[in-house]
């Protein structure tokens, strides 16, 4: 009886801390200005959309991978995966949070253009110091 | 003996804890987060002491038993300290450090005494039960006291994004952990499932404070509001 009350307490606590932590992850990444280049190659001018993540993450992968941002896109990727779930199940039998869904998909999405413009910078000073050496 | 896939596991949580270290010497936050680096530190030197008991005397030995579930249970109580350094963090400006302490050992104390009463209950092995039934014990009540924190975090508006990243890393871990234990508990047949999984979520932990202590200058700031899961 104990191990049940401490198994649902745990799912639930784990919910709210995941979710939170992820929107740290992308609150801590809003305020960084999307460059003229990664807004070109992204598409993403003044807000961005959850349906471009996938194509966001694809150009991500294109890139070097830097092992910093590694955790934080894997995490936005399950949030961004959790959102889904909840835009397809509960969101239709609650509309508002269908609204609530779709802005955090788009910030989900920002999230990875921002990592997408580190991965190309980082490959960037990588082949600028090559070509030093 | 364990499959390769554990021991890169195992491997990867050990590299993982020391880029703890590395990082939080390198960005100065060594000595201003000094127990949560000292739980780093104990826990990387634990997992070597761990492979080196494995590799000398087998998993299913005693040996091994008694040094895993003997060193998890020290160091969920270091673990329950540096929780309690994070309230301190959290309640710097209110003066209330001494209250923390004592409030940390007193639940402490109460916890112990309760693992210490359903052991007596139902167990021959006393110490060693009383050991196992602490470490799940204070998993739950890590959970608990975090979320406690993350409220008051909250409630007090803190911005140190560091900081709540800190907190909100451990919640998270915490909730795996005792969700793990509730689990086999429950479900004594699922153990050889999910008892390996607590290994990969242990690497969570290291993996998070690095990018918290890497990434995050301490002077990084955010609205809190904008994290409750229940828009404030």
């Amino acid at each position: 009886m104990i191990a049940a009350i401490i198994l649902v307490c745990s799912v639930v606590f784990l919910l709210q801390f995941f979710v939170s932590y992820c929107r740290s992850l992308i609150a801590a990444s809003i305020k960084h200005p999307l460059s003229a280049e990664v807004q070109d190659v992204t598409g993403i001018k003044n807000s961005a959309s959850g349906e471009d993540f996938a194509r966001v993450v694809q150009l991500l992968q294109l890139c070097p991978d830097r092992p910093e941002d590694r955790s934080g896109i894997q995490a936005i990727g399950a949030y961004f995966g959790l959102l889904g779930f909840v835009r397809s199940s509960i969101a239709k039998i609650i509309p508002s949070l269908r609204a609530w869904t779709e802005t955090e998909r788009g910030q989900c999405t920002y999230f990875a253009a921002v990592a997408l413009e580190r991965r190309i910078a980082f490959s960037r000073d990588m082949f600028a110091q090559q070509l030093e050496s | 003996m364990p499959g390769p896939f554990t021991y890169f596991i195992w491997f990867v949580g050990i590299l993982c804890e020391a880029a703890v270290l590395v990082c939080a010497l390198k960005k100065g936050a060594f000595r201003r987060y000094l127990l949560l680096n000292l739980y780093m530190a104990g826990l990387m030197i634990v997992e070597l002491g761990r492979y080196r008991i494995l590799s000398q005397y087998g998993q299913s030995s005693a040996q091994y038993a008694y040094f895993y579930y003997y060193s998890d249970a020290l160091l969920t109580i270091c673990l329950y300290f540096a929780l309690s350094s994070l309230y301190s963090h959290v309640f710097s400006e209110m003066k209330a450090e001494r209250y923390v302490k004592m409030g940390t050992l007193l639940l402490l104390a109460g916890t112990a005494a309760f693992s210490g009463a359903v052991v007596l209950q139902s167990s021959a092995k006393l110490l060693t039960h009383f050991v196992l039934e602490l470490s799940q014990n204070l998993y739950f009540v890590g959970v608990v006291l975090t979320y406690v924190l993350w409220a008051a975090i909250l409630k007090l508006k803190e911005t140190r994004t560091r900081l709540i990243q800190l907190v909100l890393s451990l919640g998270i871990y915490f909730s795996l952990l005792a969700a793990n234990y509730a689990i086999r508990n429950l479900y004594p047949q699922l153990g050889a499932v999910v008892a390996p999984l607590a290994q990969i979520f242990g690497t969570f932990l290291p993996v998070a404070w690095a990018y918290a202590f890497w990434r995050l200058p301490e002077e990084a700031r955010l609205a809190p509001a904008r994290l409750a899961v229940i828009p404030r």
